[in-house]
C-alpha cells in the first residue's frame, strides 16, 4: 500500500492535461432493427363479452408511435353504454361460468394464455415498443417475459387458494374494474388480470389511451385461449371512460395504478359506496449511496432505477442521495456512464434509452427541468444524438439539488435525476422519508447491520439493497403515503382480490 | 527481546484497509452490468471493425509441454499472415515459452508481430525469485518484446501485499525495455474483490502501456466478461487518478468470434475509443483466430466457409 500511496496523483502532474475518457465515434454500432412483425391491425375495437365489437358512439382514436409521431392504428372509443355492456357481460360471466369453475379450471386457462404470449413473445414485445416507445431490449428482455411470468404465478395459485389465507377461506368478488398506466401496458394489465381471474373474479379494464394496442392484442390470446366470454373485457378511451368504469354500480372493486391526481380523484368519486380499492400511485424514491458502497455497481444501480423506461416508472429513483465523502466520485461516474447509454430508434436493439411516451409528457418533463435550471441546480445532459421525429429527452442528471427544488419533490416521470447529498445515516433516512410519496427506496452500503436499519427506516413499500428496479410475481409491490395502498404480487396481492371468510 | 508494538509483517486488517482505499465490488451488480454487453447487436461494418481489430489484438498462443521449433514456425506464419485476403492484420504477437523465443524470433524479426513470452515459471510461479528473474532475463536476451508474468498469489492470499508488489517491480527491472503483463490468475484469486485488489497493487508498480491479465489459461475458469469488466474498471479508476494508462489482456476461454465482440464492447463501453487499440488491449488466444476469420468471411460473402479453408496453425487453450 505504500506504493499506492506514493504515486503522483494525475491532477499534480504539471503541464498535462486532466485524463479523461473518450466515448467517440471510432466503433459505432451500426442500425440493429428489430424486424419481427407486430402484426397490427389498422384498427382495433372493445372486447366485450369475449367478442371485438364497435363502439356504440361510432367514435375511434388515434394510437401514435411516439418514436416517429406517425399512425400506428385507430382504436375504439367506449363511451358510458359500452361500459355498461361490458360490466354487464362481466357480471355475467361471473354468476355462470368463472365463480362456479373450480381453481384447477381457472388455472388451465392462465397457463394457457401465458403459453400463447410467450409462443409470441417476440410480436409483442414490437408491438409494445411501437406503441409506447420503450427499448426493445426492454419490451423483449422485462416487460414480456415478466407478463408471461405473472400469468403463469397466478396459475400455480388458482388450485391452492385454500392455503392463501391460514384458517379462513376466500371467495372472489365479482366483478372488479381495473383502470392501468401507459408506463408498462402489458405487464400492469398482467398484475391486474392474472391475480383476479385466479382467485375467480370477471374483469373490465381500461388500458390508457396512448397505450392500448397490446391489450387489445392479448383479447385475440385470450379467444385462442378459448377463455369464456365475458370473464376478461377491454374498455378504451381516456378518462371519461375511466369515469364511467369506476363509477358503474356493478364492479365490487377498483384496481388502479396511476398519477396521484387521478387516484384521488377516484378514491373522492368512490367515498361513500362499499366498492374496494387498491391504488398503486406515483412515487420519488430515494436511492441512498453510502461511503462504503460498490460505487461502480452503484452508479449501474442509479441508472438503472432512473434511466429504465425513459423513468417513466413509479417507483423510479429519481432522487439520488449520496454520501458527503463519495459524491463527487459518484458523480464523475455517474458522467462518464451516461455517456455511453445510446438514446434513439426504440426498435434498434441497441438503443438503451426510446422515446417519450407522448407529446403532453415530454412537455411536463421539459417544464420541470427547466424549473430545475431556473431554481439554480447545476445540469448535466449528454451530448448524444436525437432522432428528428419523434419525442426523446437527454438523460439528465441535476446536481447541487436541495430538498425544496420542485425537482425534488415532484414526480417528473422522466429520465431525470436529482442528486442530493447527505452526511449521516439518520440524515439520509430523514431525507429519504421527506416527500409525500413512499413507494420504492434503494440502499447502497457494503454493510449488512445498515441495510436492516434503513429498511425498517425507510417508509417505502419496497426497499432495494444493492440493487435497484428488481420484480418478481412473488414479490409484494404497493406504497406508503400517497403512493397508493394495496399490495400487487405475491400472496398480499392475491389477498386484495377476495373476501375472507 | 522485545515485541513491537505494531505487527510489522502481513495483518488481518491489511486486505480491509487496501479495499477501503479501492473499494469493494458487488459480484451481482458486476454479472449484471456485463450481461447488458451480450445483448449488444452489433452488425455489418461494425462487426467487421470489431473482427478485424480482435485479429489485430491477438496474442496467438501456444503454451504446451510437446511444442517444438517447428510448432512455432508454424504459429509465426499464421501470425503474419493469418488468411490470404488482403484486408486481415496480422496479429499483435505470438506468445510462447521462453525456451522457442528464440525460434520464433527468427520468423517474426523486422515484423510488427511481437514475440511474447510467459515466464517466471508460468503457471504456477512457485519457484524461488532468482529463479523466475533468471528465466525473464533469458527470454529477454533471446529476444522477447514483452513478458507475462504471474503474481505470487500465495503471498497475495496470505496478505503479503508487499511481497507481491516487490515480486512486480523486480520482475520489471529484469525486463528491461520489455513489456511486462502481470497475470492475476483470476480464478486463484476467486472474489472480484481480490480481482480489483491485486489489479490496483500491480498497476501501482509497471509502466504505462504495460498489462494486467487475467489467467494463464491452465486453470479451470480463465477470462469472463466478469472478471475482465472487473480490471476494466480498475485500469479506468487508476488511469483517472494518475494518468497512467494500463493495457489489459483477458486470456483463456475466449474461443469465438461473438465472445471476442463482446469482451470489446466491455472496453468500447467503460474505457472508450483509447483502449480499442492492440496497443492497450489483447486477446490471449489461439482458436479464437479461425473463428474470427469464418466471420468475416461470412460477413464478405454471405456464406460460412468450411474450416478446412482456414489454415491451422496451434490448438492450445
Amino acid at each position: 500500500m505504500a506504493l499506492l500511496k506514493t504515486l503522483p496523483k494525475a491532477h499534480a502532474r504539471p503541464g498535462r492535461p486532466a485524463p479523461e475518457l473518450i466515448f467517440g465515434e471510432l466503433w459505432e454500432y451500426d442500425p440493429a432493427p428489430e424486424s419481427a412483425d407486430p402484426k397490427l391491425k389498422p384498427r382495433y375495437e372493445l372486447f366485450i363479452n369475449g367478442e371485438f365489437v364497435a363502439p356504440k358512439s361510432g367514435k375511434y382514436f388515434d394510437s401514435i408511435n411516439p418514436a416517429n409521431e406517425q399512425k400506428l392504428a385507430e382504436i375504439a372509443l367506449a363511451g358510458a353504454a359500452d361500459v355498461d355492456a361490458a360490466c354487464q357481460a362481466a357480471q355475467r360471466a361471473f354468476d355462470q361460468v368463472w365463480s362456479r369453475l373450480p381453481g384447477r379450471e381457472r388455472a388451465k386457462y392462465l397457463f394457457r394464455i401465458a403459453r400463447l404470449l410467450q409462443d409470441r413473445a417476440r410480436e409483442f414485445a414490437v408491438a409494445e415498443t411501437m406503441d409506447g416507445g420503450k427499448p426493445i431490449r426492454e419490451s423483449r428482455d422485462f416487460d414480456v417475459p415478466m407478463a408471461a411470468a405473472h400469468f403463469f404465478y397466478h396459475a400455480g395459485w388458482a388450485d391452492k387458494l385454500d392455503y392463501v389465507a391460514p384458517g379462513r377461506r376466500v371467495a372472489p368478488l365479482g366483478v372488479v374494474a381495473q383502470v392501468i398506466p401507459w408506463n408498462f401496458p402489458l405487464l400492469m394489465l398482467a398484475w391486474k388480470i392474472a391475480p383476479a381471474l385466479a382467485m375467480g373474479n370477471c374483469v373490465v379494464l381500461k388500458p390508457a389511451e396512448t397505450t392500448s394496442i397490446t391489450a387489445l392484442k392479448l383479447a385475440e390470446i385470450f379467444q385462442d385461449a378459448g377463455l369464456p366470454p365475458g370473464v376478461v373485457n377491454f374498455v378504451a378511451g381516456a378518462g371519461e371512460t375511466g369515469a364511467a368504469l369506476v363509477n358503474h354500480p356493478i364492479p365490487a372493486k377498483v384496481a388502479f395504478t396511476g398519477s396521484t391526481v387521478v387516484g384521488k380523484l377516484i378514491m373522492r368519486s368512490l367515498a361513500g359506496s362499499d366498492k374496494k380499492m387498491t391504488m398503486e400511485l406515483g412515487g420519488k424514491a430515494a436511492n441512498i449511496v453510502f461511503d462504503d458502497a460498490p460505487i461502480d455497481q452503484a452508479v449501474e444501480g442509479i441508472i438503472n432505477g432512473i434511466f429504465f423506461n425513459q423513468g417513466h416508472v413509479c417507483c423510479a429513483g429519481s432522487r439520488l442521495l449520496v454520501h458527503e465523502p463519495v459524491a463527487a466520485t459518484v458523480l464523475a461516474k455517474l458522467k462518464n456512464r451516461i455517456k455511453v447509454l445510446r438514446v434513439g430508434d426504440p426498435l434498434d436493439k441497441n438503443t438503451d434509452i426510446g422515446a417519450i411516451n407522448s407529446k403532453e409528457q415530454l412537455g411536463k418533463i421539459t417544464e420541470l427541468v427547466a424549473s430545475g435550471v431556473k431554481e439554480g441546480a447545476e445540469m448535466f445532459q449528454p451530448a448524444c444524438k436525437l432522432p428528428a421525429k419523434g419525442w426523446y429527452f437527454r438523460p439528465t442528471v441535476f446536481s447541487k439539488v436541495t430538498m425544496s427544488h420542485r425537482i425534488a419533490r415532484e414526480e417528473i416521470f422522466g429520465p431525470v435525476l436529482s442528486v442530493l447529498t447527505f452526511r449521516t445515516v439518520d440524515e439520509a433516512v430523514e431525507k429519504a422519508n421527506n416527500t409525500a410519496y413512499g413507494l420504492s427506496a434503494g440502499v447502497w452500503t457494503d454493510k449488512g447491520s445498515r441495510i436492516l436499519k434503513m429498511s425498517t427506516e425507510l417508509k417505502a413499500g419496497v426497499v432495494w439493497a444493492n440493487t435497484y428496479n428488481k420484480f418478481d410475481p412473488t414479490s409484494p409491490f404497493g406504497g406508503y403515503k400517497e403512493s397508493g395502498f394495496g399490495r400487487e404480487g405475491g400472496r398480499q396481492g392475491l389477498l386484495d382480490y377476495c373476501r375472507l371468510i | 527481546m522485545l515485541r513491537p508494538l505494531m505487527p510489522t509483517g502481513p495483518s488481518p486488517s491489511s486486505f480491509r484497509r487496501l479495499l477501503d482505499k479501492i473499494g469493494p465490488v458487488d459480484c451481482v451488480g458486476i454479472e449484471e452490468r456485463v450481461a447488458k454487453y451480450t445483448t449488444r447487436s452489433i452488425k455489418k461494418a461494425s462487426k467487421l471493425w470489431g473482427l478485424r481489430t480482435a485479429v489485430s489484438m491477438l496474442d496467438l498462443t501456444t503454451l504446451e509441454g510437446k511444442d517444438t521449433p517447428g510448432k512455432v514456425a508454424s504459429l509465426c506464419r499464421k501470425a503474419l499472415r493469418p488468411h490470404e485476403a488482403a484486408d486481415i492484420p496480422s496479429t499483435a504477437a505470438v506468445c510462447v515459452y521462453p525456451s522457442m523465443v528464440r525460434h520464433a524470433k527468427q520468423h517474426v524479426a523486422d515484423t510488427n508481430v511481437k514475440v511474447a513470452s510467459v515466464a517466471t515459471a508460468f503457471p504456477s510461479g512457485q519457484t524461488p525469485l532468482k529463479a523466475r528473474l533468471a528465466e525473464v532475463r533469458a527470454a529477454v536476451a533471446d529476444g522477447a518484446d514483452e513478458i507475462d508474468m504471474v503474481i505470487n498469489r500465495g503471498a497475495f492470499l496470505a496478505g503479503g501485499f508487499a511481497e507481491v508488489q516487490d515480486e512486480i517491480a523486480a520482475v520489471l527491472a529484469a525486463c528491461g525495455d520489455a513489456a511486462l503483463k502481470v497475470i492475476l490468475e483470476v480464478s486463484e484469486l476467486e472474489t472480484y474483490d481480490n480481482i480489483r485488489a491485486a489489479s490496483f497493487l500491480a498497476m501501482a508498480v509497471i509502466r504505462e502501456g504495460d498489462f494486467i491479465k487475467t489467467s494463464t489459461g491452465k486453470t479451470s475458469l480463465n477470462a469472463t466478461l466478469g472478471n475482465n469488466q472487473v480490471m476494466l474498471e480498475a485500469i479506468r479508476d487508476f488511469y483517472l487518478d494518475t494518468g497512467i494508462a494500463i493495457g489489459m489482456k483477458p486470456a483463456g476461454g475466449i474461443r469465438t468470434a461473438k465472445q471476442a465482440l463482446q469482451f470489446l464492447v466491455a472496453v468500447k463501453e467503460t474505457l472508450g475509443d483509447a483502449w480499442l487499440t492492440n496497443e492497450r488491449y489483447r486477446f490471449g488466444a489461439s482458436s479464437l483466430l479461425n473463428d474470427l476469420l469464418r466471420q468475416i468471411e461470412k460477413e464478405k460473402t454471405g456464406a460460412y466457409q468450411a474450416p478446412y479453408y482456414f489454415s491451422e496453425a496451434a490448438e492450445s487453450y
